[in-house]
């Protein structure tokens, strides 16, 4: 096997793990090509299972003969080996090392794992384009599904199929995509079946500094405008950023254009800065010495919890726009596959009560992220703890899951899923056994045939044994538009993945064993009563059937 | 009464500080108890009640060509911006209100003029509700080594001590007199919690007098005997709350703190929680960042931050845990003090007693807490919480940070106490409103000089009364966190800003769903289908066995009340979008959010159409407590009309109309 190389020494006796809350477990430490394995061979002990592609990051130690291994991981665990033997413990750090910085895709666990549980349903089928938009069909007839993107030649971050309006044909669409950043022309993201507005998506237009337009782009937009009524175009950058891109090719829709659309600059953070925020958050979380003052002057000097203001402030303006202008939306930043899909996605979120579903927050996922083209190998290739700052390292998808999380605290009981699914989601997106969040697009996905040699999350979430521990016991139907607040009072840190490691979740955790046994009991009785109402009524209608006659 | 200058004034505007949207147009009322504003708009008739006693301070802003606004800040965070037309209405209504808010002398207070129509004797089994004397029974007490002591029998020792005192067998009187001489205000060491498991005590004094060097034989005799009740232990902790700067500088005014060369087995700690004027600077601080409109996340964190109000707040949890584990852990007896021992003794007396034993963690057991360690050994409430025109430097918000400690507990051990959050914000409310006796006055012996107890009507009667929305759904008596001890862990991410409290009249900033009311609801209805289905399988035996029996008999039919369900959709979930447009310079000025009538910003009174006016205008509901309107999904129990019911007709139409 071709790891065999990497693995200096595949075992070593007498280690000991430390996590916190744990107590320390004396074990035999064994690594595979994708795992580093802890067991203490004794019964009713926990074995540690780690993914290699979960580690950010490794130190050592050495006190005398004894080594250490500081292990930090994406999900931002820190756990430590304490291993006997200098050259042993060389010997594994630099296995770790090579093996959870594996180059090649092919080389990753996805491609290995083979499934000890039954498929029901294959979760590579479960959302496809040509069904998400047959939900909508009936309402949308001025759409239709074009596959002018079907060998990934006119813009290689889209999927094969995208929605877009009736009235423009796919050689239009062509010559849109040559003037909108990395071929990304407007789409259809979000139908609004209240009043038939629209959220499209697409990258910034490439107007440069000499104003360039496209005849075929205008139209296509206002295409989904209702006689005399206004579009917004919501643009994620500010408008001094937004003017700076022109000098690069890129650019912003001028009025003069676009008669019939309102620009608004936002100014939600990309890149980097979202990267080193996350960074300085975990760190802060990390430091359990600290007095008050330190830990708010270093919770605020992080800005995580303004990003999330600005995202969700972002998505509840395109909402508002939508639901109470009634206008139709056009949202972009620069690439189109960050910012833009916060704010699309978390507008849905808002606006949609099957997006607060389990099977719709999946589907959302899928067309708002995987399908929509988000980076995902590149955005999450390394977490909070790695040094090799890589320029396309960013949390974006973590500060959506926060957001919804925002979302969901202040709407306990309009999800159907719970805390744990978005906790779940966000550990997959990082490492993981299943290939759903590998590679950066679909096209990317086809190459690597990761439907034939991968298996989907979904094809393991949605089992029912799995779905139970997703399922929120609060949930309620709510067809209504949720509006969150976004006041700096009304968000909070995300203790779920923030302080998870920090601290011992046992209080919490009795805490919703008792909210489900409370909603079990009660549905329990009431199918009882329901029994027991029928069978009633079934003895009574006999005994006036028997004294009829 | 003589104080109003203007019963009434027309179009006056309440203007909506959170989102942007317009003022509501109304009539305001001044009366002898309560200011009123009563919404014109002919569908709503909303109305704000204020009590007087709740006003902390009037601010009148300079006038402009809309009117003339006044500024009214309450003492339950709940913040007032009227305009009203005419300035010279404007200074009659200020001039009034700085009077009633201020009143000068014990009867004009709410409580002598509240009557909920009880009688006699349930006023006085209300005042019979909570007995210390059967709380100390409950600690085991007396026992061999405590007793209770007569020496304060007409406070003739310590005037702001109750005259009932547990001590140790070993004090004689000799020492006890002795000892008191040596302590700021004469209050000596007495218990304030016996821990039976372990015979570690907590004891609760003043200061004492040492200055740079002097000693008391008695005092010293005193510490002796309370390390003596202690068989378990060879030392005693002595804990001064107070910063260590602090405590040195009372020595050159002749006070101080132990020296450990004079007293024999004593462990000296000082913990460091800062005066009550820190205090109340840092909560003045901490409300100045919560009124910032549309403030940037860095402006809260960093204004939280430098407010300084958690680290205040975790300090003295840190005390109390400390505390706590002298007792439990270590089984050593802690005698508690500060300067005069009545406002950080009592937080840190407490919060140490609600870690230790779970009793304080039921409904009737907090009450009890609060009985002991803050009415019967002094805190001075009338002082504190400004009560009647007084010293503005007395005032400072000490039973707050408490409460507040309560509430950072509840949210760390969810399952570990019988109320809820409401219950702590009841108590806060009620701490200022002075609707009722329990909280008037600086001490026992004032109280029983005003004869409270004939003449008002005791808050926990009330408060039991409706204890069904006080409980907490989760908390189950032979749940792990709800007996013994509770390890805190005290790191400072722990520690969450209480939006519940202090923002509590902001409805759009809170959570939009209850899961405490949920699953109240849904508890109240498993109560329900049980008794049905308990009926119901009687029912069907009965018909079983007379088909049995081949004798038919009809059976009446009733068929079963059918349940409502819960549905969370119907109003709680009913809102309106806040400005999310913030400074947008290029959104239209006609934000989306204008226009539509959130009501559930403002506190409302809903039932004025009582038949009785006067029990409308006195039970709670109408005093501004009931904000928690979003206790929507008790089985179709929600009162018609309740504002956020309203509010989603509100939402609706809008939509409608767009």
């Amino acid at each position: 096997m071709e790891f065999a190389e990497l693995i200096k020494t595949p075992r070593v006796d007498n280690v000991v793990l430390h996590r916190p809350f744990y107590p320390a477990v004396e074990g035999t430490l064994c690594l595979t090509g994708h795992h580093l394995i802890l067991s203490s061979r004794q019964d009713n002990t926990e074995e540690l299972w780690l993914l290699h592609s979960n580690i950010d990051a490794i130190d050592k130690r050495f006190v005398g003969p004894l080594g250490t291994i500081i292990i930090k991981c994406k999900d931002f665990r820190i756990i430590q080996l304490d291993i006997p033997g200098m050259e042993e413990c060389l010997n594994i750090a630099s296995s770790i090392e090579a093996l959870s910085t594996l180059d090649s895709i092919t080389l990753m666990y996805p491609f290995f794992y083979r499934p000890m549980f039954e498929v029901i349903e294959d979760g590579w089928h479960s959302f496809l384009p040509e069904q998400e938009f047959e939900l909508y069909s009936s309402a949308i007839s001025e759409w239709r599904l074009s596959y002018v993107n079907q060998e990934f030649a006119v813009c290689p971050s889209y999927p094969p199929a995208v929605t877009v309006p009736k009235v423009i044909d796919d050689d239009a669409l062509r010559k849109v995509a040559t003037f909108r950043h990395g071929g990304r022309f407007p789409v259809l993201s979000y139908y609004h079946k209240k009043n038939g507005m629209v959220i499209m998506r697409s990258g910034q237009p490439l107007t440069g500094t000499n104003g360039r337009r496209c005849k075929e782009d205008e139209k296509l937009i206002n295409a989904t405008l209702r006689a005399g009524k206004r579009g917004y175009i919501i643009d994620t950058r500010p408008l001094n950023v937004a003017q700076q891109a022109r000098a690069k090719g890129g650019g912003f829709e001028q009025e003069a254009h676009y008669p019939q659309w309102r620009r608004i600059h936002k100014s939600i953070e990309r890149y980097h800065i979202l990267q080193e925020s996350l960074i300085k958050l975990v760190e802060s979380c990390n430091d359990q010495t600290q007095n008050m003052d330190r830990w708010l002057s270093k919770l605020e000097a992080s800005n995580w919890l303004t990003h999330i203001k600005e995202i969700l402030t972002t998505a509840c303006l395109a909402a508002q726009c939508l639901d109470r202008e009634g206008a139709s939306i056009l949202i972009h930043g620069t690439e189109g596959t960050d910012s833009t899909l916060q704010v699309t996605s978390l507008a849905q979120i808002i606006l949609e009560p099957r997006s607060r579903t389990i099977r719709g927050f999946e589907a959302l996922i899928e067309r708002e992220w995987l399908q929509a083209g988000h980076p995902f190998q590149q955005r999450c290739a390394q977490s909070a703890y790695c040094n090799s700052k890589q320029k396309w390292e960013s949390p974006v998808f973590l500060l959506f899951l926060d957001c919804v999380w925002q979302i969901l605290r202040q709407f306990p009981c309009s999800f159907e899923f719970n805390e744990n699914f978005l906790i779940m989601l966000f550990e997959h997106a990082y490492a993981s056994q299943f290939g759903t969040f590998l590679g950066n697009n679909e096209s990317e996905r086809c190459k690597l045939k990761l439907q034939q040699k991968t298996m989907s999350l979904w094809s393991w979430v949605n089992r029912p044994s799995e779905l139970s521990k997703f399922t929120n016991p609060l949930f309620e139907a709510n067809n209504l538009v949720i509006w969150p607040s976004v006041a700096p009072q009304s968000l909070q840190l995300w203790e779920g993945i923030f302080l998870r490691w920090n601290r011992s979740s046992k209080y919490l955790d009795e805490a919703y064993e008792e909210m489900v046994n409370i909603i079990e009991y009660n549905k329990q009785l009431q199918a009882k009563v329901n029994l027991l109402r029928r069978q009633l009524a079934e003895l009574e209608t006999e005994d006036g059937v028997q004294e009829s006659p | 009464m003589e104080h109003i200058r203007t019963p009434k004034v027309e179009n006056v505007r309440l203007v909506d500080r959170i989102s942007s949207k317009k003022a509501a147009l109304g009539t305001l009322y001044l009366t002898a108890t309560h200011v009123i504003f009563v919404e014109t708009a002919p569908d709503a008739r909303k109305e704000t009640w204020i009590l007087h006693s709740q006003i902390a301070t009037i601010e009148k802003q300079a006038t402009t060509a809309t009117g003339c606004p006044l500024l009214i800040r309450c003492k339950n965070f709940q913040l007032l911006q009227l305009v009203i037309p005419q300035e010279r209405d404007c200074h009659d209504v200020y001039i009034s209100l700085i009077r009633l808010a201020r009143p000068v002398k014990y009867e004009e207070l709410y409580c002598f003029s509240f009557n909920p129509k009880l009688d006699r004797e349930e006023r006085e089994q209300g005042w019979m509700l909570i007995d210390l004397s059967e709380e100390y029974k409950r600690m085991g007490l007396p026992n061999n080594y405590w007793q209770l002591s007569d020496m304060n029998r007409e406070y003739r020792v310590c005037d702001s001590y109750p005259t009932e005192l547990y001590v140790p067998k070993l004090a004689t009187a000799h020492i006890i007199v002795g000892s008191s001489k040596f302590r700021s205000r004469r209050r000596f060491p007495a218990l304030s919690y016996y821990y039976k498991d372990n015979h570690a005590s907590i004891c609760r004094s003043s200061q004492p007098l040492s200055g740079f060097s002097a000693r008391c034989l008695e005092d010293e005799q005193m510490l002796q005997a309370i390390r003596k009740a202690n068989p378990g232990s060879d030392f005693i902790y002595v804990v001064d709350t107070r910063p260590k700067l602090n405590a040195m500088a009372n020595r050159a005014a002749g006070k101080g703190y132990e020296n450990e060369d004079n007293y024999s087995n004593i462990k000296f700690q000082f913990i460091g929680i800062e005066n009550i004027h820190v205090m109340r600077s840092s909560l003045q601080k901490m409300l100045e960042v919560c009124e910032l409109k549309s403030p940037s996340m860095s402006d809260f964190l960093w204004g939280l931050e430098n407010s300084g109000w958690l680290r205040h707040i975790k300090a003295i949890m840190d005390a109390g845990v400390f505390i706590a584990k002298a007792v439990s852990e270590e089984g050593a007896s802690v005698l508690v003090h500060c300067s005069d021992g009545w406002d950080r003794t009592a937080q840190v007396c407490s919060v140490a007693s609600l870690l230790v034993d779970p009793h304080y963690r039921t409904l009737q057991g907090f009450m009890v807490l609060i009985e002991k360690d803050w009415i019967s050994f002094g805190h001075k409430f009338t002082h504190r919480y400004g009560n009647l025109d007084g010293d503005p430097r007395e005032i400072s918000p000490v039973i707050d940070q408490f409460l507040e400690c309560v509430w950072q507990l509840m949210e760390q051990f969810p399952c570990a106490f019988e109320f809820n959050e409401r219950f702590l914000i009841h108590i806060q409310h009620h701490i200022y409103s002075c609707q009722f006796g329990n909280f008037l006055c600086n001490s026992q012996k004032e109280r029983q000089e005003l004869k409270i107890q004939e003449r008002t009507y005791s808050l926990w009667a009330y408060l039991w009364k409706n204890r069904a929305d006080y409980l907490n759904p989760l908390f189950r008596a032979d749940h792990s966190q709800t007996w013994g001890i509770l390890h805190l862990p005290t790191a400072p991410c722990n520690f969450m800003f209480w939006n519940g409290m202090y923002n509590r009249f902001e409805k759009g900033l809170q959570p939009r769903q209850s899961v405490t009311d949920y699953l109240m609801a849904v508890k109240e209805e498993t109560q329900q289908l049980e008794e049905e289905l308990e009926a119901l399988e009687e029912r069907l035996e009965k018909i079983q066995k007379v088909q049995l029996n081949r004798t038919k008999v009809k059976s009446k039919q009733s068929e079963p009340s059918k349940h409502s369900g819960f549905s969370t959709s119907d109003n709680s979930t009913a809102n309106t979008p806040q400005d999310y447009s913030g400074n947008v310079n290029s959104f239209p000025s006609r934000s989306p959010s204008q226009g539509d009538e959130d009501s559930a910003l403002i506190l409302t009174q809903d039932n004025l159409k009582s038949s009785d006016p006067d029990l409308s205008a006195n039970s709670d509901q109408e005093s501004g407590v009931e904000d928690l309107s979003c206790r929507s999904p008790s089985g179709g129990e929600c009162a018609p009309g309740e504002d956020s019911g309203r509010d989603r007709d509100s939402d609706e139409a809008v939509f409608l109309a767009a």
